[in-house]
């Protein structure tokens, strides 16, 4: 079980923690007196802090600068101990070993009282998610065990917690330095002393020096802290973190692989993937060395064949058929936290990671800013600083499939990349059914302030003998579509049409040489499709390729190009399933180009009056 | 799932997410208990196969049954086999076994200088050709930006402290005090030109959770961490002048794990045979500071 120690800088999480690995016989031999000696070496005093904050940098300034994990068992069962910095300044790093934990010790120090930390602590370890948090009132022994001094706090800070919807398992009234209620009762008694029955006695025996408490200690209280039981009763949600095919190696099974984060699958399930919506059935559960199960429950990585073979992007979920179904949205409403100096500005590209999907994103409203010190709120506010705690709406270029957090936290908490950091992260409170918003609106703008040429369309279209049209070859990678453009672009030159092949290396060199950078496909067909806007709206038939084009990305450049007109182009295996493809080949070959011809002349692109 | 099972899936989790976002990734394996369970994982997240190079630094001072080892198993799985070494350092003797330098120059010299070089390309890498069992010298290869290495938390203070995906600058530093974030298995895997990611999919696991793991799923472990009938018998591998065999009687993994269950190594550091470490109060930490695994 994972644990974090959490609270203001200086309150005692790293003499707590210490002190438990201590008093449990948990730190290898000679640990406890490698340090005393150290300490003497460099002439400080001995803390029991020294033992979790190994780093040269964190004795030297006596702080925790990062969270440390730490082993220890008891006779019931195995704790991961996160022993996580109070200083604001490493907030990144406390949530960091928050993030993990199942449970929450929050430390705050009796003779400072309640300070802007624990407060701060407290809000975000409910934003995480962690409902069990005890509350460890310390340095007890600096108010002489005084019962009147606990209850301040434990009142104060009750009154907080209450506030954000939090009830804590216990208040303890601890002394980490000394010793009291950590591991055991009194000053100092070695376990050994206690007898065979040194739990039992343990638990009915009052500290010698706090005899008006009677609650558990820290130690007890680990032992009672429910383990989440794994999710496997919600609705199967499996985020796609790759499909697999190792033709190479002579293995021909296409695996679709990820880790089932609810529910639980079975051989023959029909599955839907979103937010592409394709369909299949699960036809095996593989594994090495032996591929023995049918099923597979929440928490393992697994993966599966279908029975059918559709296109399969990473970044998909993958639910059930007639079980709940998560909501798949371009626009979120959702409560982020902040943790990059950089603040978080509207018209910025952002990249927004959640579960295995990544999509560019941008802020387009603050509602509100939480002062989670305080809880004090502000309105009317364009960014959010580094530690704010806000209510925004975040929107993406292409949709993103989610739960609300509070339905299924796994799909429902996502990261916000910038600069290649993760400089924030959040929970969805809701996502609205909706596609393209921001697509939408850039277009409906767009149009709407565009200076269209005096000449019209169609006196264009009768001096070229042509009408414009975007021609998107499609098909999965390897598919020699480039071959087939160029061809087409050579064939609609000769035969006196306006017509351009706008190649994809020449893109990448040019127009995009900067989204190395920027990163994204995304923002590369985005570019594209504007490109190709210009290039219509000047009345030629413009063709490119792209390989892996998926239904949202067309559906996509269709709108940036509109009011132009888009014919589609399939060369291979059919990835698309919402809109059908104007033509289908199954290799690129001499035929390729008479069936492209004959179709744009179907279509009227282009009118042959040769024949 | 027991604690096994939930351990595996998070290592496999990582070493997916490393394989989906990294394009030059290749992967540690030092010959060791940590590292071949991390390779039998990689088989786990990749149904069979191995899609990743694996390197090996090799300081010439390993004790020649792991180098027989590495070979035995990388010809029997098929791997794409690569290591690297300071010729500079081992021309000029330029080691702690020559008596040029301490323990820890040494180290940094061997291992840590050969790693960094070797990760970026910049020195010569020796791939195994699987149709002659030679190592071929290559030149001139792309760097590594994704970096698999099997370091666990319970080891030692600074791999405390360390992320699942731990970001080192251009020259292969580590920035200890500030860390990314790392958050509901979202990781650091964008990243600027010139610098790589160091991924610790064995982080969670304790030196018992791994003798656990190798004999649950059986994985073949290299003879020294067994006693032969000597008495004595290596708990951590190494090169052979700064690391000691430690007296035991364990024959085989069952008796290991009884050793670290209950027996006299119970509570008993693994790296209590490693010389280097002791040399200044935070060996390991200065050494990892500077690229060391």
């Amino acid at each position: 079980m994972d644990i974090v120690v959490i609270g203001h800088v200086d309150h005692g999480k790293s003499t707590l923690v210490g002190r438990l690995l201590a008093d449990t016989g948990s730190l290898p031999e000679g640990k406890l007196e490698q340090v005393k000696q150290a300490c003497r070496r460099n002439a400080k005093p001995f803390e029991y802090a020294f033992l979790l904050d190994a780093l040269k940098d964190e004795q030297a300034q006596g702080i925790t600068i990062d969270s440390a994990r730490c082993f220890f068992h008891t006779a019931k069962r195995e704790y991961i101990i996160i022993d996580a910095p109070g200083h604001i300044e490493f907030l990144k790093n406390m949530i960091s070993g928050a993030a993990r934990a199942e449970a929450g010790l929050l430390v705050i120090d009796v003779a400072e009282g309640v300070r802007e930390n624990s407060r701060r602590h407290g809000y975000l370890m409910s934003m995480l998610g962690i409902r069990q948090i005890a509350v460890c009132v310390n340095k007890m022994d600096l108010m002489g065990y005084r019962e009147e001094a606990f209850a301040a706090v434990r009142d104060e800070y009750g009154q907080f917690l209450a506030k954000i919807g939090l009830e804590p398992l216990a208040f303890i009234p601890i002394s980490a330095r000394e010793g009291d209620n950590v591991a055991h009762r009194g000053e100092g008694v070695p376990p050994s002393n206690r007898g065979q029955d040194a739990r039992d006695t343990k638990a009915t025996m009052a500290s010698p020096r706090m005899a008006w408490y009677a609650g558990p200690t820290v130690l007890d209280l680990l032992d009672t802290l429910q383990k989440e039981p794994a999710p496997v009763d919600k609705p199967l949600r499996l985020p796609v973190q790759d499909v697999y095919k190792f033709t190479e190696q002579g293995d021909g099974r296409r695996i679709v692989a990820g880790r089932i984060v609810t529910g639980r699958l079975h051989v023959g399930d029909e599955v839907v993937f979103l937010p592409s919506a394709k369909r299949s059935r699960i036809q095996s559960v593989e594994a090495f060395p032996f591929s023995t199960h049918r099923e597979a429950p929440a928490g393992e990585s697994t993966g599966v064949t279908l029975q059918t073979q559709v296109y399969v992007k990473p970044g998909e979920l993958m639910v059930k058929a007639g079980e709940p179904q998560p909501c798949s949205s371009t626009k979120l409403e959702a409560n982020l936290f902040w943790l990059s100096p950089n603040p978080m500005v509207m018209g910025r590209r952002y990249k927004l990671k959640l579960h295995a999907a990544r999509a560019a994103a941008y802020l387009t409203a603050v509602h509100t800013i939480i002062n989670a010190s305080n809880l004090t709120t502000v309105a009317n506010r364009r960014q959010i600083e580094r530690h704010d705690v806000a209510h925004v709406t975040l929107e993406t270029l292409k949709p993103v499939t989610c739960d609300p957090a509070v339905e299924i936290p796994q799909t429902g908490r996502f990261v916000i990349i910038d600069e290649f950091e993760i400089a924030g992260g959040g929970v969805i409170l809701s996502a609205e059914q909706a596609s393209n918003t921001l697509v939408l609106e850039h277009v409906r703008q767009r149009n709407q302030a565009w200076v269209r040429s005096r000449i019209s369309p169609r006196e264009r279209a009768a001096r070229h003998n042509q009408r414009p049209a975007l021609v998107v070859i499609c098909g999965p990678q390897g598919g020699d579509m480039e071959s087939l453009g160029r061809a087409v672009e050579e064939h609609l030159h000769h035969s006196g049409r306006l017509a351009y092949y706008l190649g994809l290396s020449n893109q990448l060199l040019g127009l995009n040489a900067d989204l190395n950078v920027l990163g994204g496909r995304e923002e590369f067909l985005r570019r594209l499709g504007e490109t190709a806007h210009l290039f219509t709206d000047a009345g030629l038939i413009v063709i490119t390729t792209i390989a892996d084009l998926d239904d949202f990305e067309l559906e996509t450049l269709d709108t940036l190009n509109r009011p132009g007109a888009l014919v589609v182009i399939n060369v291979g295996e059919v990835q698309l399933s919402r809109r059908q493809p104007d033509l289908v080949l199954d290799k690129v070959d001499p035929g390729a180009l008479s069936a492209l011809h004959a179709l744009l002349q179907q279509k009227q692109y282009i009118q042959d009056y040769q024949i | 799932m027991d604690h096994l099972d939930k351990l595996e899936a998070q290592s496999v989790y990582i070493l997916r997410e490393a394989y989906r976002e990294f394009k030059q990734l290749v992967m540690l394996w030092s010959i060791g208990k940590d590292s071949t369970v991390l390779l039998w994982l990689t088989r786990k997240a990749f149904f069979g196969h191995v899609p990743l190079p694996l390197l090996h630094i090799d300081t010439q001072y390993k004790i020649p049954e792991m180098i027989e080892y590495r070979d035995r198993l990388a010809k029997q799985w098929k791997l794409n086999m690569i290591f690297g070494r300071n010729d500079q350092a081992l021309s000029a003797r330029y080691t702690f076994p020559d008596g040029k330098c301490t323990r820890l120059q040494c180290c940094a010299a061997l291992k840590s200088e050969a790693l960094k070089h070797t990760l970026s390309g910049e020195w010569p890498r020796w791939v195994l050709d699987h149709r002659t069992g030679q190592y071929v010298k290559t030149t001139g290869g792309e760097p590594f930006t994704g970096v698999i290495v099997g370091a666990r938390a319970d080891e030692e203070g600074s791999r405390s402290k360390e992320r699942y995906f731990s970001p080192r600058d251009r020259h292969s530093d580590w920035d200890v005090s500030n860390q990314p974030p790392e958050l509901w298995n979202q990781f650091k895997t964008d990243f600027a030109p010139g610098t790589h990611v160091r991924i610790h999919p064995l982080l969670d696991w304790t030196e018992l959770n791994v003798w656990e793991y190798i004999e649950r799923e059986s994985i073949p472990m290299v003879s020294l961490y067994f006693d032969q009938g000597t008495g004595q018998r290596y708990r951590s591998l190494g090169c052979w002048p700064c690391t000691k065999p430690v007296q035991s009687t364990s024959k085989n993994v069952r008796e290991i794990i009884e050793e670290l269950r209950s027996g006299k190594f119970a509570n008993l550091a693994e790296r209590s045979g490693r010389d280097q470490d002791k040399e200044d109060g935070y060996g390991l930490e200065t050494l990892r500071r500077e690229g060391y695994m």
